[in-house]
């Protein structure tokens, strides 16, 4: 997550609506990233993500004088963002499908971690492997549209849970359900290659670390 | 109060947000003292957001700024 509207980009905005409109790239540069992954975490197609980045950019910078300062440019960025998302969903999946934002969770589930006890930790190494990282990737895409969106804001994007909610129009607490679930699903997708990204080894006493 | 597993499972994402009550999150890390089963969960999950986190986990396709500069240069350069 990108500071809140600091005094710097505070008048970087004023200045772009007051015509210095060039200064728009310098004021969406720190945001790029996080407008490409908001509309990757809902369209989940690569084309598709980049597509909707350019009009959510050109968006905002249409409508930029309609940006209230008590509002962070970054939530009302991602605001946009997500729209667009929706709409080119709604548009892939046809008028025919049920709308996306039918989705809810279940209030009942298995959303238990797996159980490991032959590793504490993954070794810094093993963070640093390629595999691991694509593997997170799948992980990622394969959650259910509710969750994936939720931990793309608050642990990709590193949004708070308030700004997360105020984002994608949830309350609070079903941010933290599903962040929760979420987090969970991807432990337990994960253990099983991490097992093998973290080989056993002899610790101390002959135990298996 | 001393927890059990479960109990600690419910309250890992929140704890590793930091967003548990005192008490909670003294009963909980009593509980991790002892319990290798959960302090193993704890580290796996916070390790994969730490991965996460990563700007090398989730790339941008190769370009993809530059496209987005000349697109908004063309939109800037209509609107003068």
């Amino acid at each position: 997550m990108k500071p809140a509207v600091d005094t710097n980009e505070a008048e970087l905005i004023a200045r772009i609506v007051g015509g210095e409109k060039e200064l728009f790239h310098d004021l969406i540069r720190p945001y790029e990233r996080m407008v490409y992954l908001t509309l990757f975490s809902i369209v989940k197609n690569e084309t598709e993500a980049e597509d909707g980045a350019q009009e959510t950019v050109i968006s905002a910078y249409r409508h930029l004088a309609s940006f209230r300062a008590e509002a962070k440019f970054s939530t009302w960025l991602t605001t946009i963002a997500i729209n667009e998302g929706r709409k080119r969903l709604r548009k892939a999946k046809g008028a025919a499908e049920e709308s996306i934002d039918e989705q809810v969770e279940g209030q009942e589930g298995d959303y238990t971690p797996a159980p490991l006890t032959d590793w504490r930790e993954i070794p810094l190494e093993a963070l640093e492997r390629k595999e691991l990282r694509e593997a997170l990737q799948a992980a990622v895409a394969e959650l259910p549209d509710i969750y994936r969106q939720v931990f793309t804001l608050r642990d990709l994007e590193e949004f708070n849970v308030e700004e997360t909610a105020q984002a994608l129009g949830l309350s609070a607490n079903v941010v933290k359900v599903r962040l929760h679930r979420a987090r969970l699903m991807l432990q337990k997708r994960l253990v099983p290659f991490l097992k093998t990204a973290a080989p056993a080894r002899r610790g101390f006493f002959g135990r298996w670390l | 109060m001393k927890l059990d597993c479960k109990h600690v499972w419910e309250h890992i994402s929140e704890y590793i947000d930091g967003s548990v009550d005192a008490q909670l999150r003294e009963d909980i890390e009593r509980h991790l003292e002892h319990c290798e089963i959960c302090s193993a969960i704890l580290d796996s999950t916070r390790n994969i957001l730490v991965l996460t986190a990563d700007d090398r986990t989730f790339e941008l396709p190769v370009g993809y700024s530059k496209r987005l500069h000349e697109r908004l240069k063309e939109e800037i350069d209509k609107s003068n």
